[in-house]
This record gives C-alpha cells, sequence and structure tokens, in this order.
C-alpha cells in the first residue's frame, strides 16, 4: 500500500483508539465513584439512620436531625425560588423576547447559573447573617434559592421558546389578553419541561455544601426552628468526614449514598420527563 | 331574561359586572402581570449587582488597611492580623491548571467518540452517563477523594512520579517531596474529574452544530474520521470549543468542597504539585466560621470578591464565545 495511506490509516487508528480510551477513562470514574460509594454507603445504611439523631462521637446513631434540615430548607429554597424564576423566565420569553434588557438579563442569568457557590453563601452572610447576628435556616434557604432561580429562569425560557407562535396567536385572536395567554396556553405547553427545570433545581440544591456552610451552619440536635442553625446532610458529610471518629465516618458514607441516590433519581426522572414530551 | 334579572337581584346587590369593568379587570391583570415578570427578569440583575456591592462592602476593612499589597503577599497570620492573598490565589490556578490540562483533550476525545464512532444505539446512555457524572454533588468527590483516591496516590501513583522524574532538573522540582496524598495534585486531578463533563457535553453539542454537509464533503473527498474531525469539525467549531474550556474552567476555579477534602489547606507556595497548598474557595470553606476578629473575616471576604471577579470575567468570556457561536448557527 501507498506509505502515505498507510501512515495516514495509523494516524487515524491511534486517534480512535485515543478517543474510545478517553470514554472509557471518563465512564471508569461514575463507575469507580459509584461503586465505592454503594460499598461504603450500604454497610452503614440501616433504619437508624432514619430515626436517630446525630451521634456524640463513639455512640450509635442516625442522620434525622439532618435529613429533615436538608428537606426543611431545599423544601423553602424551591419555593422561594420557583416562583421567581418561573416569572423571570416568563418575562425573558414572552414580554421582552425583542428587549435589548432581555440579553443583559440572559447574560447575567448565564453566568449566576455557574457562579461559584461558596460566594452565594459569603453575599447572603454579609446581608442576612450578618445584620441578624445569628445563623439561621431562613440564611440557609436563601442561599439555596439563589441558586435554583438562574436553574428555573434558564430552562422556563427555553421551555417557552419552544411553544409554537400560532399556539399563542390563535388564543390572542380570541380576544384573550397577553397574561391569560401565557397563563392557560403557554404555560400548560411547556408544564413538563418547567418541571424538569425545577427537578434540576433540586437536584443541584441537595448536594450544595458550601452555601450553607456560614448560613445555615449546623446543629447537632432536634430543631425545626427557621430562626435558629439547622442541621443539613451535606453539611454534616463535611464534618462528619473530616473527624477522626470512625463512626462518624461511616456516617458520613450513607449520608453521601442517600444524596447522590436523590441527586441520581431526580435527575433521571427529569430526563425521562423531557424524553416522553420530545417523543409525544 | 325575566329569569336572570331577579337571579341577579337575589345573589348581587351590585349591578351586574358591565362589560367595561371585565375588560378592564382583565387589562389591570395584564398589566400587573407583566410588571411582576419584569421585576422578578430585573431582580435576576440585583442579585448579581447585590453579591458584587455585598462583597465590596464585606471587604473594605480588609481592602483599605492592606491596600493592592494584599494582591501579592503572601503572609496569612490570624495572630498578628496580616493577609495576602497571593498563596490561595496560586493555589486555585495551579489546581485549576492541572485539572483543564488532563480534562480539556480526555473531555475533547469523548465528545469526538459520541459524534464521530459511536453506534448510535450507544450514544444516548452514554451521554448521560457523562452526564450524571456531571450531577453528582461536589461534596461526593470530595469524600471519595479524601478515602479513596488521595490514599491510592500516595501509595502508587505519586511515589512513581517522584522515582520517574527525580533526575531530571525542572520536572523534579514540580513533583518533589514526600508523598502525602493530599496535595494540589490530588485537587487537580479531583477537579480534572469533575470538569470533565461538563467540557464533554459542551463539546458534543457544538460538534453536533457542524453541518453534515461539510463533513460529508470531506469523507467524499477520502479523508479518515481523524481528518475530518482535525481539519473540518475542530476548525468550525473552535469558538464553541473554547467557550466550554472557559466554562469548565469557571468551574473548577470555583469548586469548593470536594477541593477542601484534599488541598492540606496549608498557606504556602511551593513549587510542588505533590505539596499542600490551599485554593481561595478552600480557604473561606475551612476558616470563615472560625474567623475571630473583624480584619480576619473581612479578609476572607476579600477573597470571595477576587473569586468573584476572576470566575465573571472567565465566564463572561466562555458565555461570549457561545453566544457568537450560536448566532453563526443561526
Amino acid at each position: 500500500m501507498n506509505p502515505l495511506f498507510a501512515g495516514r490509516r495509523r494516524r487515524n487508528m491511534i486517534a480512535m483508539t485515543l478517543s474510545f480510551a478517553a470514554t472509557a477513562f471518563g465512564l471508569g470514574w461514575l463507575v469507580l465513584i459509584l461503586g465505592v460509594l454503594f460499598w461504603e454507603g450500604l454497610s452503614g445504611l440501616s433504619l437508624k439512620v432514619f430515626t436517630e439523631m446525630t451521634p456524640p462521637p463513639g455512640s450509635d446513631g442516625g442522620l434525622l436531625n439532618p435529613i429533615m434540615g436538608s428537606l426543611i430548607i431545599t423544601s423553602i429554597a424551591v419555593l422561594i425560588g420557583t416562583p421567581v424564576g418561573i416569572l423571570a423566565g416568563t418575562y425573558l420569553a414572552e414580554y421582552g423576547r425583542y428587549d435589548r434588557l432581555t440579553s443583559v438579563i440572559r447574560f447575567i442569568n448565564d453566568i449566576l447559573l455557574s457562579a461559584p457557590s461558596i460566594v452565594i453563601g459569603l453575599f447572603v452572610y454579609e446581608i442576612m447573617v450578618y445584620p441578624m447576628g445569628h445563623f439561621s435556616g431562613w440564611a440557609g434557604a436563601v442561599a439555596l434559592s439563589l441558586i435554583v432561580i438562574p436553574v428555573v429562569v434558564r430552562t422556563t425560557e427555553d421551555m417557552l421558546l419552544l411553544v409554537p407562535n400560532p399556539l399563542r396567536e390563535a388564543a390572542t385572536s380570541l380576544g384573550l389578553p397577553r397574561a391569560y395567554v401565557i397563563r392557560h396556553v403557554c404555560y400548560r405547553a411547556a408544564r413538563a419541561g418547567m418541571l424538569t427545570g425545577v427537578l434540576l433545581a433540586i437536584a443541584r440544591i441537595s448536594g450544595e455544601t458550601a452555601p450553607l456552610l456560614f448560613t445555615s451552619l449546623n446543629n447537632q440536635f432536634w430543631s425545626v426552628d427557621m430562626n435558629a442553625p439547622m442541621a443539613s446532610l451535606p453539611i454534616v458529610i463535611f464534618q462528619f468526614a473530616l473527624s477522626p471518629y470512625e463512626d462518624w465516618q461511616r456516617l458520613a458514607w450513607t449520608g453521601a449514598l442517600i444524596i447522590t441516590l436523590t441527586v441520581l433519581a431526580l435527575s433521571i426522572t427529569a430526563r425521562a420527563l423531557t424524553s416522553s414530551r420530545k417523543e409525544s | 331574561m325575566v329569569d336572570m334579572t331577579a337571579e341577579g337581584a337575589a345573589y348581587s346587590v351590585a349591578e351586574p359586572p358591565s362589560r367595561m369593568k371585565i375588560l378592564n379587570r382583565l387589562r389591570l391583570t395584564d398589566t400587573a402581570f407583566y410588571w411582576l415578570t419584569r421585576l422578578a427578569a430585573i431582580g435576576v440583575l440585583i442579585i448579581l449587582g447585590g453579591a458584587i456591592v455585598a462583597l465590596i462592602d464585606g471587604s473594605m476593612l480588609a481592602l483599605r488597611e492592606f491596600g493592592f499589597s494584599f494582591l501579592y503577599t503572601a503572609h496569612w497570620n490570624p495572630v498578628t492580623e496580616k493577609f495576602g492573598a497571593i498563596a490561595p490565589i496560586y493555589g486555585t490556578l495551579v489546581t485549576s491548571l492541572i485539572a483543564m490540562l488532563i480534562a480539556v483533550p480526555i473531555g475533547l476525545m469523548i465528545a469526538v467518540f459520541l459524534t464521530e464512532l459511536c453506534p448510535a444505539s450507544l450514544r444516548r446512555p452514554i451521554g448521560i452517563a457523562i452526564e450524571l457524572l456531571a450531577g453528582i454533588p461536589s461534596i461526593i468527590y470530595g469524600i471519595w477523594g479524601l478515602f479513596v483516591f488521595a490514599p491510592f496516590l500516595q501509595r502508587t501513583v505519586q511515589p512513581f512520579l517522584i522515582d520517574v522524574f527525580g533526575p531530571i532538573p525542572v520536572l523534579s522540582t514540580i513533583f518533589a517531596g514526600p508523598p502525602y496524598g493530599i496535595g494540589m495534585l490530588t485537587a487537580g486531578l479531583i477537579l480534572a474529574i469533575m470538569v470533565l463533563p461538563f467540557i464533554t457535553s459542551i463539546s458534543r453539542d457544538v460538534f453536533e452544530s457542524v453541518p453534515p454537509v461539510l463533513k460529508e464533503a470531506a469523507y467524499g473527498v477520502g479523508c479518515t474520521t481523524w481528518e475530518v474531525v482535525r481539519y473540518v469539525v475542530l476548525p468550525y467549531t473552535r469558538v464553541g470549543v473554547i467557550g466550554g474550556v472557559m466554562l469548565g474552567l469557571g468551574r473548577a476555579l470555583g469548586e469548593t468542597m470536594a477541593v477542601t477534602f484534599v488541598i492540606g489547606n496549608a498557606h504556602r507556595i511551593s513549587a510542588s504539585t505533590l505539596a499542600p497548598g490551599t485554593t481561595i474557595s478552600a480557604t473561606i470553606a475551612n476558616e470563615f466560621t472560625e474567623a475571630v476578629g473583624d480584619l480576619y473575616s473581612s479578609s476572607l471576604v476579600a477573597l470571595g470578591l477576587i473569586l468573584f471577579v476572576i470566575t465573571f470575567i472567565v465566564l463572561a468570556i466562555a458565555r461570549y464565545m457561545l453566544m457568537r457561536l450560536e448566532r453563526k448557527a443561526a
């Protein structure tokens, strides 16, 4: 064979083998991380984890108060962030679609989407914790809601832009004002996609640690008082994993497994929602 | 008709709502909804503006005390209250550099595999698997890095690096010192695993934006797959790929928890990547709640401000490039 062809084929073979190897490498980490997580986490998983409080080192206990705290903080964050995000996304896609302000907001929103979450924590510390004089569950919820907002804005806008214009025109020709068209026609058409956005936002914040470090802090005891420091799973994992006590470390692994399963379940559900919408 | 008026009299004392009234109410809700959405959209700007103002306000004390020397001095002494940011800035840049050196080529190769080589039936599952890797919270990477990855590196990879590169002049300083396990190299490697999915999914998306006609023409004149990628796909998508890489870099610079676990939190600058160091985010995460004294916490907020400015610039460039590509595609 012509040596030029042989050389080109060889180079192609090398490059293709490398890209195959890179994919195996990337997937390998996923398997490795999940494998270790299940191995370490399952060994500590029992009913006690969900029914008992975090223990002092050396004694038995569970993760009830951080699980509860995470649920409360996350729910409130979603309750604050979702309406704001949906409204803002609505403006970008509907009222202000051709506005110059829209492209600025979209740009800023995209930056907020990947801004370092620890900076969000510092921001909320400056505006809430410092003036109030104490750490609180509210501050944690606000910090997380600031992460929810850009995610929901983005998906709401994208999904509303996918709604075909004839739908809007048909509704408008019946004499419906804009607000009704948006709420009763566009929202209904984009519902699955918007729900996906909310689910992805929940998945995103349920593992966030950095913004909670100096907002909701931590609490060793059972507390549902939003004005007091509140325990949350990621913070407890952080504290327990870095402790020298073996039983704390085991609980950290179990907590890590719970968070990961939650996040994976949420993102797979979100994906299933969008793909079933595409097929229908 | 008679019935209806009787009903109206029975159920409402007021006159039945006139057409005008209904129209007015509709107009009112319409205007209200418009302003509500507009307000929420402006809220996004307020969040960013508020964050910048709050961070500047919080760091004022430190910036006034140290001035510009805060940026280039290396002291970090809570006892004498002397603070300088160069060690964490250095750590942030070095770990992110290591991460990008590893993640960019591998991420691009995975994207090539997904768009050019992979059988169509496997494309979606592999793509989803890679994206799941992006969904794993960073604290999971942290705990895994601390208990599994760092000890593994300490036992195998690090002694190997020290042995192999020991006799070579420059490399021996980069890989010098005892294998601690934790350190800047470990943090960089974990960051690489974390940003890999971001780079992969964005470059896959931009690779898919190449018009098939271009690729088919190249295949038609006898190019190999690699040549199509190298001379058609990559030049066409260069802007988008750079955007994706910058987006990954933005993530790496600001990543907190995964790094905090494995960096070692030592305020010093050492040429060896095996030595413990610190990053901006790790310093804040580790020290902020324990910071005693206004100057100490103010210095930490100033670190946060620096991090925010750096990532803002990087992310802005990334978004700008991706926007340019979108405009080209449209």
